[in-house]
């Protein structure tokens, strides 16, 4: 089903941000919304804002390449991604990472058997002053958590297990 | 002295519309449109001496004026991009004090004859877009954003607009080709925006903390701004302090703070028995400054600190202690701008390829004689050459680290 029919309000709410003759402006916000439904952006998707944006799936495809937020496989259902970049380095992250793989059993770029957590090294968050920290990227929204230590970031995948066997 | 810019720290609840309404509400912008000609607005704050505070600290008001009025609609575009290493002051005005920073935009775009704004903000705000977004909401019910404003023919909208990880399009004209929907690679320069800038129309692009000043510039005038801050730099200035010191954060100042007073009356100090090595003033982009007492007592504006031998930047200051090797820290910095180089021009892609390249060899202790020679001769070639500023930032701290502390770096 396309974006436009499954999410008619908002596609709508995006066009409308832009000058009818520039629309292309919509491909960011639109492929945020594709990756709604999988938590990655599917051929068909690219295909489909390729038709409603009337450019090419390559000039679709060149956008999520480019851009780190964006992705074409599926990953864990969350992406937790840990800023160890210089000034959260010089505040221990590093450190904070290596125990993060070590309770996880996974190395950096790996997912968790379970598929819940991809364990992802990223650059600067603009948090520096409350490293170590990470932020959670879900299908549906991005989330900074801040202030971290290896215990509470072990209580919060606890969490994040529980709420997702609810769900289910 | 209360606060100019990080407001809520003061009045907490300043996020409330009906509380920044009770704290000189949308007064500012409300004047500029109904009492103010456009170019008196740019003329007020060129006398304000408000420099731009994104890094480069160019005259706003000047900026404002080189707008191409023979070519219409003109645009403001924010950059929220905020992605330095070391810089997290934008965030903290967006999250806290929003109204004041939206009159601000509002201002800017009276001021340059713009009926639309788009707020660019880095992907990982998500949810301070979402904030915005609603804060948006509140103005235009309220009436202080939308058609025919304060009963004049001046309508304005604001809109957000989320990058998604892309370091790169903190710079201007990579920008607004990802507004435009493409990739975020610089342009080639001229035109310059405000002949040409988002969909080729006259543009003007401003950082979230200079504009978060308008308001008040507006309210208490331009010799007010100038009595703070020093002749070069007028006013205050938010620091974004990280590194090794014991009370890391924001601290909105005058410029002319000496980098004494913000490292260790503010942030309290590096550990007991440690002292400071190096400063970073502008994050990861930044050249190493050798701290001695002389250094300390230095004062931060933007034309003392470069006789120093670096750039004050957006004053994002990374504190380097006696314990951090230099050689260490420049392996983190190529590392990012690696990642982050858009691969557009050639010697910033291949010039950061080959830095991490010998960084990697050299920060193994697997290397020879010849690899420090190379690492800076790779640096210095690149320099000047790039269609971008980033190019360039790549080189400062490989630099200047090099050079100036030629003791953290094993020959082989």
């Amino acid at each position: 089903m396309s974006l436009a029919n499954k999410y008619p309000k908002e596609v709508k709410q995006i066009l409308a941000k832009y000058p009818p003759e520039y629309k292309r402006s919509a491909v960011m916000p639109l492929l945020y919304l594709a990756q709604r439904e999988e938590g990655y952006i599917t051929k068909n998707a690219m295909q489909d804002i390729a038709d409603t944006l009337e450019i090419s799936i390559t000039d679709v495809g060149a956008i999520v390449g480019f851009y780190t937020l964006y992705h074409d496989k599926k990953e864990g259902k969350y992406r937790m991604q840990v800023c160890t970049d210089l000034p959260c380095a010089l505040r221990g992250a590093d450190q904070f990472m290596e125990s993060l793989c070590a309770n996880l059993g996974i190395k950096v770029g790996e997912t968790t058997a379970d598929n819940l957590i991809t364990l992802e090294a990223v650059t600067c968050l603009a948090a520096c002053d409350r490293a170590p920290m990470f932020q959670i990227q879900s299908k549906d929204s991005i989330k900074y958590y801040e202030d971290m230590n290896v215990d509470k970031t072990m209580e919060l995948i606890d969490t994040l297990k529980k709420a997702g066997t609810e769900v289910k | 002295m209360s606060y100019v810019l990080l407001r809520h720290r003061d009045i907490p609840d300043i996020s409330n519309f009906n509380v920044y309404k009770k704290n000189g509400s949308f007064d500012a912008f409300k004047k500029a449109v109904t009492k103010m000609k456009p170019n008196e607005v740019t003329d007020l704050v060129k006398a304000s001496g408000l420099r731009g505070r994104g890094g480069a600290g160019f005259p706003t008001g000047m900026k404002w004026s080189f707008i191409d009025n023979k070519s219409w609609p003109h645009y403001v575009v924010v950059n929220a991009d905020e992605s330095e290493p070391g810089t997290f002051k934008d965030r903290e005005i967006m999250e806290n004090n929003p109204f004041q920073f939206l009159e601000g935009v509002a201002i800017a775009s009276y001021a340059v004859g713009a009926k639309a704004a788009y707020v660019y903000l880095r992907g990982e705000f998500w949810q301070i877009a979402k904030f915005l977004e609603e804060k948006i909401a509140e103005m235009e019910e309220a009436g202080v954003l939308g058609e025919k404003l304060f009963g004049t023919d001046y309508s304005l909208r604001i809109y957000t607009h989320l990058g998604a990880g892309a370091y790169i399009c903190g710079e201007e004209s990579a920008m607004l080709e990802s507004i435009e929907g493409k990739r975020g690679q610089p342009r080639i320069r001229p035109p310059f925006p405000a002949v040409k800038g988002l969909y080729n129309k006259p543009t003007v692009i401003n950082n979230v903390e200079t504009l978060t000043n308008l308001p008040m510039i507006l309210a208490n005038g331009a010799d007010w701004y100038k009595s703070m801050g020093t002749p070069d730099s007028a006013g205050v200035k938010i620091f974004s302090l990280s590194g090794r010191v014991r009370k890391p954060g924001n601290y909105e100042l005058p410029f002319g703070t000496t980098f004494r007073q913000l490292i260790y009356e503010h942030g309290g100090g590096v550990q007991e028995g440690r002292s400071v090595k190096a400063i970073m003033p502008a994050g990861a982009s930044s050249s190493f400054i050798v701290a001695d007492e002389k250094v300390l007592d230095t004062q931060m504006d933007y034309a003392t600190v470069r006789t120093l031998g670096a750039d004050l930047g957006s004053a994002s200051v990374v504190v380097i202690d006696d314990t951090v090797s230099i050689e260490w820290i420049i392996h983190k910095t190529i590392h990012f701008f690696k990642h982050e180089s858009c691969g557009k021009c050639t010697p910033c892609r291949e010039g950061t390829y080959w830095m991490m390249h010998l960084i990697d060899r050299i920060h193994d202790g697997d290397h020879s004689t010849a690899d420090l020679d190379l690492l800076l001769n790779v640096a210095k070639q690149m320099q000047n050459k790039c269609l971008c500023p980033l190019g360039d930032f790549s080189t400062m701290a490989v630099v200047t680290g090099i050079e100036r502390f030629p003791q953290d770096f094993r020959k082989a």
